[in-house]
């Protein structure tokens, strides 16, 4: 590790010029709290209910995986906290606030499935896009960028743009962009799921690396166990129709994860654990 | 891999002249050309042969076919002009005159080329405008675009007329009417494309903008417009041919003062078939030559954008 992770704390606090939220209010300890959570979509077949009755509370610094089949309401749940879907039922807060202000705030980074990267910028100008639009100044962008560009290890293509790179850099990218702001919250979608298994080993090694550098809360989708009781501190396993919660499992794993930690017998209880409630949500009818 | 593209693997070995020719554009083009000037060869005969006999019968003058060849390709006002006559003409019209004179080509082609730029100008600032006011405003989307596509099923050149004497009862005259008339044809694509390229960017862009609280005004100019540029380009290429159609339309209710479309409408008065094929290829070259700028400024631009590969 090239940086010591306490002067990364300590830019990421004082290079904050955009005001993050502030640990005011109620909910200081916990990032994300939600009770008695839904969300109904209306649809030209009627009513879908995307979520239902989800009760969670994510604290500061954690590792959250949601995991699940596809239409349990993962990604819907990750969209509510970053308010790009309203839920209809129950309540949220991010940070002890509405999502609306939360995001207003820019109080988190999002990783969407694909990267997302403009294909007119180049990679160094696409880590800027968001520090442009809230107004930073030349100088400490460029600062920020060499920053984030090192934490993902795209040192040297900055200036590429993104058809140069591969998909596995391309995302890292993304990441950057996401980092690039310094929130606190870090919402990731499937981040690595159209990426190879070797790719995304390297991806999931280095976010931990990142994550313990950076003491940022994280909530990742995944439909991978491995990946989820790999990287997690909390799985949240999440059924279909209507998405809820099944079960909330808080890793016994220690925070120094060699990747070949997923043989030992610790892991494969966990992981079994996982498989165990995605079963029990999971009806065939 | 090498025959793919010979040049970037081998920058140092330049192919010869005779391998470029071959293995590039231009032996295909000059073979399509080739077989065009001989099929106009050929029609120009036929269809000059029946006035050239009918003259052979009444001076009682006997024939040859070689004659007869020559004969058909040389008329004064041949049905069908050969392309030497042709060229011959254009030459005679570009650089045998002087280009401020009334039998200039080149004069008359600017007259044209001048109205044609300004309503193209006009056209693609108007097409501009509209697009970005039916992307942004639900109303305007609802209302403007049907009248836009209504105002292309009324035949130019029923209403160019009708522009020009209106735009003369209220005092505007000269250049001014007849780019409108180019003005006209040309916004339609404009619209029509920038409407998809502003609302081309992927919902996934637009999400991310929206984690950024950014405003209006940013989405649209760090998202909606660049996206829409290449749009933007190819729609331009549509639109600067038909603003010199227009142009060339909007001349010819005009009383046939200048420009190509008066030149045409006077070959045509006096059966002037030569000077009708010239002013007829002097159009295309316009049209060739805008057409082909807007498409280097396309390039320059998606290349500046880092999009040409």
């Amino acid at each position: 590790m090239r940086n010591s992770s306490a002067a990364i704390r300590g830019q990421a606090t004082a290079g904050d010029g955009a005001g993050l939220p502030a640990d005011a209010g109620a909910g200081a300890r916990s990032v994300v709290e939600a009770k008695g959570l839904g969300l109904t979509f209306q649809t030209g077949d009627g009513p879908v209910r995307a979520l239902a009755d989800v009760d969670l509370s994510i604290g500061r610094g954690e590792f959250v995986s949601f995991i699940g089949p596809s239409g349990c309401g993962k990604t819907t749940f990750l969209r509510v906290i970053a308010d790009l879907e309203q839920p209809t039922a129950g309540s949220i807060t991010v940070n002890g606030m509405t999502p609306q202000e939360a995001r207003r705030r820019r109080a988190y980074g999002y990783v969407f499935q694909a990267p997302a990267l403009y294909p007119w910028r180049t990679i160094e100008k696409n880590i800027a896009l968001p520090l442009e639009i809230m107004g930073i100044g030349r100088a400490e962008q460029q600062e920020r960028i060499d920053r984030v560009l090192d934490l993902v290890d795209l040192k040297g293509f900055g200036k590429k743009f993104p058809w140069q790179l591969s998909g596995g850099m391309q995302q890292r990218a993304s990441i950057a962009r996401a980092l690039a702001f310094d929130a606190d919250l870090l919402l990731m979608d499937e981040p690595f799921g159209a990426l190879d298994e070797i790719v995304r080993d390297h991806l999931n090694e280095q976010l931990l690396k990142l994550w313990e550098r950076t003491t940022k809360t994280i909530c990742f989708v995944t439909h991978s166990i491995p990946e989820a009781v790999y990287l997690s501190t909390k799985i949240v396993v999440m059924s279909p129709r209507p998405g809820r919660v099944t079960d909330i499992i808080d890793s016994t794993l220690p925070k120094e994860r060699p990747l070949d930690i997923r043989e030992s017998p610790e892991f494969l209880k966990i992981a079994h654990r996982v498989r165990e409630g995605l079963r029990a949500g999971h009806s065939y009818e | 891999m090498v025959a793919v593209d010979p040049v970037a693997n081998l920058p140092t070995a330049r192919p010869t002249l005779g391998a470029r020719l071959v293995g590039g554009k231009t032996v295909p083009i000059l073979t399509v050309v080739v077989a065009l000037v001989a099929l106009w060869y050929a029609f120009a005969v036929y269809l000059n042969a029946p006035w050239q006999l009918d003259r052979y019968a009444k001076s009682e003058r006997e024939w040859t076919a070689a004659e007869l060849v020559r004969d058909t390709l040389n008329q004064e006002r041949p049905v069908l002009p050969s392309p030497h006559q042709v060229m011959a003409e254009i030459w005679k019209t570009t650089v045998d005159v002087r280009p401020t004179s009334k039998r200039s080509l080149v004069y008359h082609g600017w007259v044209t080329l001048s109205s044609t730029l300004l309503g193209f100008a006009i056209g693609t600032a108007l097409g501009i405008l509209l697009a970005v006011g039916i992307v942004h405003n639900r109303a305007m989307d609802k209302s403007v675009m049907p009248w836009v596509i209504a105002s292309q099923t009324i035949p130019i050149l029923a209403i160019a007329p009708m522009i020009i004497v209106v735009l003369n009862a209220i005092g505007l005259s000269g250049i001014l009417p007849k780019a409108l008339i180019s003005t006209y044809l040309s916004f339609f694509p404009v619209v029509v494309g920038m409407v998809k390229g502003l609302r081309s960017p992927e919902a996934i862009q637009l999400d991310l903008m929206r984690t950024y609280s950014a405003g209006a005004g940013q989405v649209f100019w760090k998202l909606r417009w660049p996206s829409a540029l290449p749009y933007l380009f190819t729609s331009m290429q549509v639109a600067v041919a038909i603003s010199l159609v227009g142009a060339i339309v909007g001349e010819m209710p005009t009383g046939a003062v200048a420009g190509l479309g008066a030149r045409l409408l006077a070959g045509s008065y006096y059966g002037q078939t030569v000077q009708i094929w010239a002013a007829l290829f002097a159009a295309a070259a316009i049209a060739a030559v805008l057409v082909m700028a807007v498409g280097f400024a396309h390039g320059l631009v998606l290349k500046r954008m880092g999009m040409a590969r």
